[in-house]
């Protein structure tokens, strides 16, 4: 039985699939470099961005652009061994063609999709619920996504916003999207702080947890409903469940956002 | 008094509409603009009563000259009054849209003066908006009765979507309730912007530049429970207005107990109907998306929802006939129409039995939900195995199902669910 280990880009695993395909293995596990020891024999093909650019193409064009994007998407999910998964697809993407995508009711392709909607659902939300504050005219926020939707969310805010300075965090994947006036680029970065804000930031998000706050209806409170399309995780990034200093130091974590309970979280004291 | 009160104040004033959606309209990002729009819309928070919040939905004003008994704003209703300045509302938009707060804006009024001066301070923001701040994401404008068919339209021409509220859902009921409103006054524009939205359409086939007016459509809505219409008579409005006034959609607003007017249900002991509300949604989704006619659902020999079951099995039930469906070889407008199955998985349905036959195991892998389903569908000519049911034994399982998704007692009044989240 075999192991690969690899460096956790997108070009790293096409390697491994390279090797995967070329020499007949079918591995049982995919590690990461820090990935603890693995139990079976390990095989760490370095990463080759030629092969791995060859294979892509090869996606599209042996099956087909649909099946490649796909394979590129799938691959951004957190389903936990995605990369078995993945392979799986590509070995019959590749023998049988574009027909594979069609055979919804298998496994590996039920279990793909389904983590692929997941995947898109919280791509969906975070574009309304990331926040961002204005510190000295650049657009700064933080999210804390299961996915790795930061590449998508990218595109998004570079369009919307694309007369402005924008940075955003991503916890979870210790990656920045930095974008000035249209251009942006993806940079890996280990730690994050926003820092204080002015007066005037403060003064706008102060307005804003008012009007969330006034917009609830007495009559028909409803915190059940309203967790079902706002799960809780998101919260702690969000302006109108903060105080500044919550905000600022990045700090209530998902204990606090958890505790919100009644979804009126600047009532709190900090 | 500041910008903070008076966003207070408004808000609070704008909050009892129901129409929340940023959809309708896809456009890009442009350079030297600030903002996008998205056709399927975009939710930005939730509030505690579980609603969407996707716009930010003000009052111009709340000073009204009108006494609509089943509104907080009306004249003779003791509560303080204030306005915007266009600026100071352009303004808070700009800021709130820059943070990712909202999706764009929704601008109401009450009537200030008159209809036409009241429409002339929401062009004026708008243009502010659209022009100076350079503004290119979503807005939603109110059409005020009455006003002049000019001003009418150049609100549409700054903004995405335009709505006028029906408000009461029969002309007798408006009548007696908002004694400045007229069907007629409603219905006008309502038939102007129809046309002047598919004008506008023609002409943008003809040449690029042509003015676009209300690219996102109309909307209206109406209150719920605070006269006597049936279910039926709301259903049949809304299928007419979906037809005859190509609406995009129809909102429906459980009636809060705002007021002691005689004519209104007395507030000390009125439930919002918020139940009802919920089944006029799912029905409005049935007419929308799944095919079928008011008729179909409400007929004269069942006039009202049975409050114990959704619209969609309500109907399967009264229709025996119709079933089972085999779902290897039913079209995808006849699986829709099983109870249980939605819009999705009908369609996941019929692009996995073109890879080969589907099995009850493969379906529920497929991501269809069995727990409805099982009652209405075959599998290769078979019923799920092991299922034993009678009609009746089926109503009461469904209805358990409600119950169970509901909760009992005061929480089952209490739902207010916004259907699947879509715009
Ligand atoms: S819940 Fe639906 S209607 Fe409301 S904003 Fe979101 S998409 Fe629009
Ligand atoms: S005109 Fe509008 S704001 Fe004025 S009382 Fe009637 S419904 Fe309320």
């Amino acid at each position: 039985m075999t192991a690969y280990r690899y460096d956790g880009t997108f070009a790293g695993f096409l390697t491994c699939v390279w090797d995967a395909l070329e020499c007949g293995i079918e591995p049982v596990e995919f590690l990461l470099p820090d990935g603890g020891a693995a139990l079976w024999e390990t095989r760490e093909p370095a990463t080759d961005r030629g092969k791995a650019k060859r294979l892509y193409t090869a996606l599209a064009k042996r099956v087909s652009p649909a099946f490649q994007k796909l394979i590129a998407r799938g691959f951004l999910t957190c389903l936990p061994q995605k990369e078995l998964d993945l392979l799986v697809l590509i070995r019959r993407g590749l023998a049988e063609g574009d027909r594979v995508r069609l055979d919804l009711s298998n496994p590996v392709m039920a279990r793909v999709n389904l983590a692929l909607t997941k995947m898109w659902t919280e791509w969906d939300h975070l574009k309304g619920f990331v926040r961002f504050s204005d510190l000295d005219g650049a657009l700064v926020g933080e999210i804390e996504p299961k996915n790795r939707v930061l590449p998508l969310l990218a595109s998004h805010f570079a369009a919307r916003y694309s007369g402005e300075r924008l940075a955003l965090y991503d916890r979870t994947h210790h990656e920045v999207f930095l974008s000035d006036r249209g251009r942006w680029k993806l940079l890996p970065a280990e730690d994050f702080r926003m820092g204080p804000a002015g007066a005037q930031e403060r003064a706008f998000r102060a307005m804003w947890r008012n009007y969330y706050q006034t917009i609830a209806i007495e009559g028909r409170l409803n915190p059940k409903c309203q967790s079902t399309h706002m799960p809780k995780r998101y919260r702690h990034v969000m302006t109108e469940f903060l105080t500044d200093e919550e905000l600022e130091t990045g700090l209530p974590g998902r204990s606090a956002a958890g505790s919100l309970g009644d979804g009126r979280g600047n009532k709190r004291t900090p | 008094m500041d910008v903070m009160e008076k966003l207070t104040i408004l808000a609070d004033a704008a909050k009892y509409d129901a129409a929340c959606t940023s959809s309708g309209v896809t456009r890009g990002g442009r350079a030297g603009t600030i903002g996008t729009a998205s056709n399927s819309g975009c939710c930005h928070t939730f509030s505690a009563d579980g609603r969407c919040v996707s716009l930010l939905k003000v009052l111009y004003t709340n000073c009204c000259c009108y006494d609509c008994a089943y509104c907080v704003n009306r004249r003779s209703n003791d509560v303080p009054r204030t306005a915007f300045t266009p600026r100071e509302l352009a303004e808070l938009a700009i800021q709130f849209y820059r943070r990712n707060y909202i999706e764009g804006l929704f601008l109401s009024s009450a009537v200030l003066k008159s209809p036409d001066y009241t429409t002339e301070r929401m062009i004026e923001t708008l243009r502010l908006l659209r022009t100076e701040y350079a503004f290119n994401g979503y807005i939603h404008a109110k059409a005020i009765p009455g006003a002049d068919p000019g001003l009418t339209y150049e609100l549409g021409l700054l903004a995405d979507r335009l709505s006028v509220n029906i408000e009461l859902p029969s002309e007798s009921s408006l009548r007696l309730l908002a004694p400045d409103k007229s069907r007629a006054s409603i219905f006008k524009p309502m038939a102007q912007i129809r046309d002047g939205a598919a004008q506008s359409k023609a002409e943008l086939k003809l040449y690029r530049h042509a003015p676009r007016f209300a690219p996102a459509g109309q909307s209206t809505q109406m209150i719920v429970g605070a006269t006597p219409e049936s279910d039926r008579h709301i259903l049949t409005l809304t299928e007419g207005l979906y037809k005859k006034y190509r609406l995009k959609r129809v909102f429906y607003s459980a009636y809060m107990p705002v007021s002691d007017h005689k004519n209104l249900p007395a507030p000390a002991h009125f439930k919002p109907p918020l139940l009802r509300e919920h089944r006029l949604y799912q029905a409005d989704w049935l007419l929308r998306f799944y095919g079928f006619t008011a008729q179909e659902i409400l007929d004269d020999s069942h006039p009202n929802f049975d409050a114990a079951l959704d619209p969609k099995s309500d109907w399967a039930l009264r229709h025996p006939e119709f079933f089972p469906v085999e779902v290897n070889r039913a079209d995808y407008e006849a699986i829709l129409r099983v109870p249980g199955i939605g819009m999705r998985g009908a369609e996941r349905i019929v692009a996995a039995r073109r890879y080969g036959p589907l099995s009850f195991e493969g379906l529920k892998r497929l991501g269809v939900v069995m727990k409805r389903a099982q009652y209405f569908i075959t599998c290769g000519g078979r019923m799920l195995p092991g299922l034993r049911c009678s009609p009746d034994s089926v109503y009461r399982r469904l209805t358990g199902l409600e119950q169970g998704l509901l909760g009992s007692g005061e929480s089952w009044q209490q739902l207010s669910l916004f259907e699947q989240g879509a715009g």
